[in-house]
């Protein structure tokens, strides 16, 4: 049911990343200011961007979820801010490591980018915790869909008023994502971006069918138990 | 829908000034963290943007107390079966709630910031009431729609003291940043607003965005 | 800052690429194992059907 062209899918991701990976290493031109050090961001902000876009298609199949009571959305839901959850992590690491890099911090309150993702991953980790310390299942996969829906609501309002604080005190020093790249570094941007959404829709199908799997077969035992017991 | 609202608000009113369990223990609150930071800032005086900030992180953290308390009568008492048999109209429950917060972060605030004028604040709050008017009532409205949609949410839920300030302080990030920007120029020796408007912007989509946000979802909570 | 030295700035950039593929193969390590987990209780339920 989920699987339905992971494939292509799959083999798609893989050429795209290598793609990408080549781009950024033998194509893509020095930083004139920051030198190879710069080459970071090509991993850093495609991972952020896809991360927020999985939270808020977590927030949309939530909608879906709570309008058709179909616990199919729930599970999108779940796996899209699980995988999101996890490349957080990385967009944080990598964000510290490309700060202490260039800034010699490994934390730095500049980039507005970075410190909104900060207070997102903080609440969307709160999903766990909210989640499984509901009981009956059918209230959980609802529960689950508001927050969802709250939080994918949440992360461009949060954006928005954590870029007008920084513009005050930390006048923008770094553009990351502006629009002044010349032409070789955005090509390898936008490459990198779509090699991390394909891979993000990848592993997205790849736990959702592994999960589908385990329930139907907790499904077929639970049955053939009955029947053994009759 | 508004009859209800108002009964069910009433009802929560009339239960907080018999009980007085949640307002004076914020209130109390507030009075508490402004001596912590006296002592954990090692200041006598406050002003400008520290001054800002300690206020409204201690109205934010006595915010997390109200939201906290806000379904306590309803699940104490099992009234929260006795309102979903009645055929009652999950919005104006919101309404009540969110309501009921508001009123109650108001009454907070009436005893706390003259307070913080007087232990913390340098320059003294002076004329600035009718800029900072708008800021508080605004923040309001903010911390009291989504305190109730939190409030909800960690109604069903066994970890609920812990899953309220979880919840509750990163949604309201952007409330924190709008009021203590707003509010840092009326605090500051030389005071004067700056920018009011840019940040009364700022909390006012805020607050229309998560009110109807919170109005649209309230229905799929506290259901069955 | 001046730009690091190439030496010095590959270990970052080397750093930053590492964390991203080790997420990616410890997650998809898991899906494997529950995907084995999987099948192994799929074959011990085909065996017990046939008892």
């Amino acid at each position: 049911m989920y699987s339905k062209g992971f494939k292509p899918l799959a083999a798609a991701s893989v050429v795209s990343l290598a793609t990408a990976l080549s781009l950024v290493f033998f194509y893509a031109p020095l930083d004139a200011d920051q030198g190879f050090v710069q080459k970071i961001f090509y991993v850093h902000v495609p991972m952020a961007i896809v991360a927020l876009g999985g939270f808020v298609a977590g927030g949309i199949f939530g909608i879906r979820h709570l309008r058709s009571g179909d616990p199919s959305w729930d599970l999108r839901s779940y796996v899209a801010i699980h995988l999101s959850i996890i490349l957080g992590v990385g967009v944080l690491a990598t964000g510290a490591i490309w700060a202490k890099a260039s800034w010699g911090h490994w934390w730095v309150w500049d980039e507005p980018v970075l410190v909104s993702f900060l207070v997102v991953f903080l609440l969307y980790c709160v999903y766990y915790p909210l989640r499984f310390s509901i009981e009956d299942p059918e209230r959980q996969a609802r529960y689950s869909s508001v927050f969802a829906i709250t939080a994918g609501v949440f992360v461009p309002l949060n954006f928005a008023a954590v870029r007008m604080a920084e513009s005050f005190t930390h006048p923008r020093v770094l553009s990351q994502t502006g629009g002044s790249l010349p032409g070789e570094m955005r090509l390898t941007f936008l490459v990198s971006l779509l090699a991390m959404a394909l891979l993000f829709v990848t592993l997205w199908k790849l736990e959702l069918t592994a999960k589908h799997a385990a329930m139907q077969l907790k499904k077929l035992r639970r049955r053939l138990d009955a029947r053994v017991a009759a | 829908m508004i009859g209800v609202t108002r009964t069910i608000l009433a009802k929560d009113l009339l239960l907080e000034l018999r009980t007085k369990e949640s307002v004076p223990a914020m209130t109390l609150f507030t009075l508490t963290v402004y001596v912590l930071f006296h002592f954990g800032l090692d200041r006598d005086s406050l002003d400008g943007e520290l001054a800002a900030g300690v206020l409204w992180v201690t109205l934010l953290l006595a915010a997390v107390i109200g939201v906290a308390r806000l379904f306590a009568t309803e699940r104490e008492e099992g009234g929260i079966d006795a309102l979903l048999l009645a055929p009652v109209d999950r919005t104006a429950l919101f309404l009540a709630k969110a309501s009921g917060l508001f009123l109650f972060l108001v009454a907070v605030e009436i005893v706390a910031v003259p307070a913080f004028d007087l232990l913390l604040l340098g320059p003294g709050l002076g004329g600035t009431m009718p800029e900072l008017l708008p800021v508080l009532l605004l923040g309001n409205l903010g911390i009291a729609a989504v305190g109730a949609l939190v409030a909800a949410l960690a109604a069903e839920t066994r970890a609920r003291e812990l899953i309220v300030p979880l919840l509750l302080l990163p949604l309201l990030v952007p409330v924190l940043i709008a009021c203590a920007q707003a509010t840092e120029p009326l605090l500051r020796q030389d005071q004067g607003p700056e920018d009011l408007g840019r940040w009364l912007g700022l909390l006012t989509l805020y607050d229309v965005v998560f009110v109807l946000l919170s109005v649209a979802v309230f229905d799929y909570l506290l259901e069955d | 800052m001046p730009a690091l030295p190439l030496d010095e700035a590959g270990k970052y950039v080397a750093g930053a690429y590492v964390v991203f593929l080790t997420l990616i193969v410890v997650y998809v390590a898991i899906i494997g194992a529950k995907v084995a987990r999987i099948e192994r209780e799929l074959t011990d339920l085909a065996s017990e059907e046939d008892e």
